[in-house]
């Protein structure tokens, strides 16, 4: 497994619908990783600063209003313009297939939608961290499920 | 836009690097050199409103002083991992200017036991010589006997709040005595001044009575009256033993923690390959 790692679970835009962010950052705590949950309603910039105070290797945004085309990528772009190109960035929620090249295209390394098991959130995890798998890594490497 | 005490505020600080650091020290890959500065605890059951407090202090104190905070959340005994929770309450930190003046970070108490892991006080350390004036210390959700943020702040401030038991309760020797000033929080729901009362009447029969505040974090009652106490308070004389037992308290668990048998003493004592006595011989080595 993975070594404890720091995970910033997020929530940006105007969605308030967050069961599933907690069961992430519950499954990942009983993973033995120590989770920050930022709350509701959080802005790219805020997100940004968490994850930079707190060290975060990880950052999992979970989106379900539909702003994720937009919201991911600009995420994304602030982490790589805050020289934080190696945060390892993970998605979730509702996001249809075709919004999905995009957001791999833009760091994103895996995304999870309703139904996934938290053993396949738990070995991306285990994987991501021996990959070049940073946000602005160029690698094209991505999370190919269990 | 650089009022802060030390002249340097948060401006030009490297928050990434300083958070990396903090990494390094916390997975002691790195012993920081030592640095006083003002630490301030504040600890009190969960849920009386510790984190709500301290953001509310934010905003009163720093106009005039860089401030770091330390809010510390427990571990899984079980996993060892964490949820660190704390952050959601700090709105200050959502301030554009205010906030920058601010470090909030997030801490495990990972294999220490007590409400404040020993770390703290090197990651304070590391603070101090980052130029920050004060270090605010978030203990654990601790009640009564829980004492061990004495072994490094300054001044502790005890956070109480209405509809936790009856006179009893402050009658209870423990935290409370220690307390540097006490702060009866929630002043907004009915209960609160009875409960200021009747810690007061308990502590009144000591020569010492540390001073009680009632506020409220959630309409800013009182608030700015507890920011100007805080920093006037005196950290008493009469807790120094209790500080001093504490420290070395910590040094002697951080000694047996950091032992490399101590996980594989356990793993065989619950495996029921070595009796407890058996394990506690090896330990003692």
């Amino acid at each position: 497994m993975a070594g404890r790692q720091r995970i910033v679970i997020a929530k940006p835009g105007l969605d308030g619908h967050d069961r599933g962010a907690k069961v992430v950052a519950r499954a990942l705590r009983d993973a033995g990783h120590e989770v920050i949950y930022t709350g509701l309603r959080r802005t790219p910039e805020q997100i940004i600063m968490t994850a930079m105070d707190e060290d975060a290797s990880f950052l999992g945004l979970s989106s379900l209003s539909g702003a994720h085309g937009h919201l991911f990528p600009k995420i994304c772009k602030l982490l790589t313009e805050q020289g934080m190109g190696d945060v390892i960035v993970f998605a979730g929620g509702i996001i249809p297939e075709s919004d999905r090249e995009a957001l791999y295209d833009a760091g994103i390394r895996a995304i999870f939608g309703p139904g996934t098991s938290t053993e396949e959130i738990l070995s991306f995890i285990d994987e991501a961290v021996q990959k070049p798998s940073g946000v602005s890594v160029e690698s094209g490497w991505k999370w190919q499920g269990l | 836009m650089n009022p802060v005490g030390n002249g340097r505020g948060c401006e030009g600080l490297n928050r990434r690097l300083l958070a990396k650091t903090l990494s390094e020290i916390e997975n002691r890959q790195l012993i920081p050199k030592r640095h006083e500065g003002l630490i301030i605890a504040f600890t009190g059951s969960p849920g009386v409103g510790k984190s709500c407090l301290i953001d509310r202090l934010i905003y009163e104190w720093s106009t005039t002083k860089t401030i770091a905070v330390l809010a510390v959340d427990p571990t899984s005994p079980l996993s060892g991992g964490a949820l660190l929770g704390d952050r959601i309450r700090m709105t200050v930190l959502d301030e554009p200017e205010l906030g920058k003046q601010v470090y909030f970070r997030s801490v495990a108490t990972r294999e220490s036991s007590g409400s404040v892991p020993s770390i703290v006080g090197d990651l304070a350390s590391h603070l101090f010589s980052e130029g920050f004036d004060m270090v605010l210390v978030e203990t654990v959700g601790a009640g009564q006997s829980e004492m061990r943020c004495a072994a490094l702040a300054n001044k502790i401030i005890v956070v109480e709040g209405p509809s936790r038991g009856d006179i009893i309760q402050a009658e209870k020797a423990g935290l409370l005595e220690l307390a540097d000033l006490v702060v009866v929080n929630k002043s907004d729901l009915p209960g609160a001044s009875k409960v200021a009362h009747e810690i007061q009447s308990s502590l009144n029969l000591t020569d010492t009575a540390p001073n009680i505040v009632l506020a409220s974090a959630q309409t800013g009652e009182g608030i700015e009256e507890l920011a100007e106490k805080i920093l006037l308070t005196k950290s008493s004389v009469k807790t120094n033993r209790a500080r001093i037992r504490e420290r070395i308290l910590m040094w002697h668990e951080n000694k047996l923690l950091h032992r490399e048998n101590f996980d594989y003493v356990i793993k065989q004592i619950s495996s029921g390959e070595l009796s407890f006595e058996e394990g506690l011989v090896i330990l003692s080595d």
